[in-house]
């Protein structure tokens, strides 16, 4: 599902977390800590501003490009602000705003920020007012979500050291939008390593003198599992692609359509994942539960599927035809 | 898990044009259709319709022109299934010989027998059904017992084929027999055929069944010494399973695995355009299909490349039975029953009925979750 680039540089990031990154070092992320080696490792990388025009510094990739960095990434439980780096990146450069170096972050005004206590900048989103911040200019309060991940409330006190608008194809919610996309691609890399897990230890744990994975009641589970996994991965990369055609905007139906998909899905995964694990996954030791507590946060995350799915259901309840034609009408036919 | 990668696909090029010209087709058609004939999805049966879906070059669109066939890549038969789906349109007389016989006899059978076939199955003169299942013989198909000894001049048939959809409207079987025994030794999947059975010929009677919804939609066919000429054959004798499951991903994959209540929740989403408090549970089912589709048009692509995705045909079948079989169901989340107009509550009560169904024909979910989890290494 990936392009080529796309999945080269998935290489590269997995290369590096194995590298730099893993349960020690979630776990020390959980802890409120930053991962400095992790990060310095996955920001040689230069992937922060994937997303940038290159006229404008950048590596001039699409949102589908990036989709399997952020599957790696959330395969690792993203143990750094990667994804919410590359994210801020391309907001800031579509708003005309240089991109400042160092660790990037954004949310939605009013919003929860990711990693914010740990970042450089912080560029603040305004419906299609994007305003630049350094992180010590604002007053932080500390939140943390389901996961122990930093998601923490600014207060402004000054005035933002860059401002800028993004153009009409960002649309009015492409805070929301771009977060719905990063974590619903990371939700599609957390399943694929939950998935993993759990296909190991149903092939290892041995109960009545045979791995349980011999069990068709566990087997029926797993491929569950798996069917999802396989949907969110499909689902976020078909937003992706809507993304790059249509613009943030334009795409809203496809984001929020993967969005709903792959927080179905991350409550099912995990649901199966720690059944088939038992106790042993419940335990702190077990790495099992930094992936399937981020299913559950991310899920939060860019909208929920409730919000999502009354706003597709609105959308098609409003449509002036069929929700058949609706759906068509969105095919993007390659130019002849 | 190589197995269950995924392309994503853009519609091929003149899509649009296609999708037109289908829709108003179905424009110039489906005044008669009763909510029950929409309802009934790939399971309406209408020879009429079929030869006019046929005279517009829509059955067995990928096939070579010298066999009746268009040329047209999968992508674009598969625009015309989904709308034919999306409408419920009754394609039940040309679906089984457009997605499994017709592209079997081209695969594997015999230049006489393309000849003879494939331009009927293109004009909607020779309607196919699938003989698989026996009494005694249904996940475990290779413990089938319908044998055909040979005799001079061909062979003998007997045995017992069930649950045949539309068999007694049928003009042709394709029936999975063993025609050697199973090795003492060996596997059982040996010793299987697939033969072409005339469903007119003497020796053959078809038993109705009345099934769920109270019709008589499928069959128990018994053959009593049925006489099959020696050209009955398809492909090589022995071989008959590799046959039988070497083109499951196309029979498996395809948006009749999901689209099967379409039109039911289109009827949901015209009744309830005014009510808020139904926004979330069709926003469900409106992603839950926009996944699929994107996922069966990835493996329509993989197709058109030659590729075999099996593994994904079962995964988006196993999904997609899930979803529409639930769809009745979420339709009550938001509207009783009672409620709903005259022509979806009509849809809703026959689907209500045949939707456990869904999850049975062309491999019950656990055979698909079975492959899924052989995929992964647990078996």
């Amino acid at each position: 599902m990936s392009t080529t680039i796309g999945a080269e540089l998935a290489e590269q990031v997995t290369r590096a977390l194995d590298d730099a990154a893993g349960v020690e070092v979630l776990r020390r992320v959980e802890d409120g800590m930053f991962p400095d080696a992790a990060w310095d490792a996955l920001n040689a990388l230069g992937l922060g501003a994937a997303l940038v025009a290159e006229d404008r510094g950048g590596a001039g990739l699409g949102f589908l490009d990036v989709v399997p960095v952020l599957e790696a990434l959330g395969r690792a439980g993203a143990p750094v602000p990667l994804a919410e780096g590359i994210g801020s990146a391309a907001l800031l450069a579509a708003a005309g705003i240089d991109v400042p170096d160092g660790v990037l972050t954004f949310a939605a005004s009013g919003a929860a920020v990711p990693w914010g206590r740990h970042a450089s900048h912080v560029a603040l989103v305004d419906g299609a007012r994007v305003a630049l911040y350094p992180a010590a200019s604002l007053r932080w309060t500390d939140g943390t979500n389901t996961a122990r991940e930093a998601r923490d409330r600014p207060a402004i006190t000054g005035a933002p050291i860059a401002e800028g608008t993004l153009p009409n194809g960002w649309g009015a919610e492409a805070a929301m939008l771009v977060t719905a996309l990063l974590r619903a691609a990371q939700i599609a890399g957390a399943m694929q390593a939950a998935l993993a897990l759990a296909v190991e230890h149903a092939n290892t744990r041995k109960q009545f003198g045979r791995p349980i994975g011999r069990f068709q009641a566990v087997q029926q589970q797993l491929a569950v599992f798996a069917a999802e996994t396989s949907a969110v991965s499909v689902a976020a990369a078909a937003a992706a692609r809507a993304a790059d055609r249509r613009g943030l905007a334009g795409a809203a139906f496809e984001i929020g359509c993967a969005k709903v998909t792959a927080g179905e899905a991350a409550a099912k995964g995990a649901a199966i994942a720690h059944q088939v694990l038992a106790a042993m996954g419940i335990t702190e030791e077990h790495s099992l539960h930094h992936l399937t507590r981020r299913l559950w946060s991310w899920r939060e995350e860019g909208g929920t599927e409730r919000f999502w799915s009354a706003r597709l259901g609105a959308t098609v309840q409003a449509a002036p035809g069929s929700l058949w034609t609706f759906i068509t009408d969105r095919d993007e036919e390659p130019a002849a | 898990m190589t197995g269950l990668r995924f392309d994503l696909r853009d519609p091929p090029p003149g899509a649009a044009a296609l999708r037109a010209e289908v829709r108003a087709f179905i424009a110039e058609h489906e005044q008669g259709w009763a909510p029950e004939v929409r309802a009934r999805s790939w399971m309406g049966f209408d020879r009429d319709f079929t030869r006019a879906v046929g005279a517009r070059g829509w059955v067995g669109m990928c096939w070579p022109k010298q066999y009746g066939g268009g040329e047209r890549s999968f992508l674009d038969r598969f625009i015309v299934l989904e709308e034919m789906l999306a409408a419920g349109a009754p394609v039940g007389a040309h679906w089984i010989g457009d997605r499994q016989s017709g592209p079997l006899i081209l695969r594997l059978g015999t230049e006489a027998q393309r000849q003879k076939f494939l331009p009927k199955i293109v004009t909607g003169d020779y309607a196919f059904c699938i003989g698989l299942s026996e009494p005694d013989s249904g996940s475990d198909l290779a413990s089938l017992r319908t044998r055909a000894d040979r005799v001079d001049g061909g062979w003998k048939l007997n045995g017992r084929k069930i649950w045949t959809t539309f068999g007694h409207l049928c003009d042709w079987m394709i029936a999975l027999v063993r025609t050697s025994p199973a090795p003492e030794s060996g596997s059982k999947h040996q010793g299987l055929s697939q033969v072409l059975v005339d469903l007119k010929a003497p020796g053959v009677t078809i038993r109705p069944i009345r099934d769920l919804v109270g019709e008589e939609g499928f069959n128990e066919i018994t053959f009593d010494d049925v006489m099959l000429p020696e050209d009955a054959l398809i492909g090589q004798e022995g071989a008959g399973w590799a046959q039988a499951t070497s083109e499951l991903a196309f029979e498996r994959s395809g948006p009749d695995r999901f689209m099967s209540s379409h039109p039911l929740l289109e009827a949901g989403i015209a009744a309830l355009r005014d009510d808020p408090a139904s926004a979330a549970t069709l926003g469900r089912q409106v992603a839950r299909l926009w996944t699929l589709r994107s996922m069966s048009t990835a493996v329509a692509g993989m197709l058109q490349e030659g590729e075999d995705p099996i593994r994904q045909a079962a995964l988006v079948k196993d999904l997609g039975n899930d979803f529409e079989q639930a769809l009745p169901d979420r339709m009550r989340d938001v509207i009783d029953t009672e409620d709903m107009p005259e022509a979806m509550r009509r849809m809703h009560a026959y689907l209500t009925q045949i939707v456990p169904t869904f999850s049975l024909r062309g491999g019950t979910r656990e055979i698909m979750r079975g492959i899924i989890a052989r995929e992964l290494g647990l078996r």
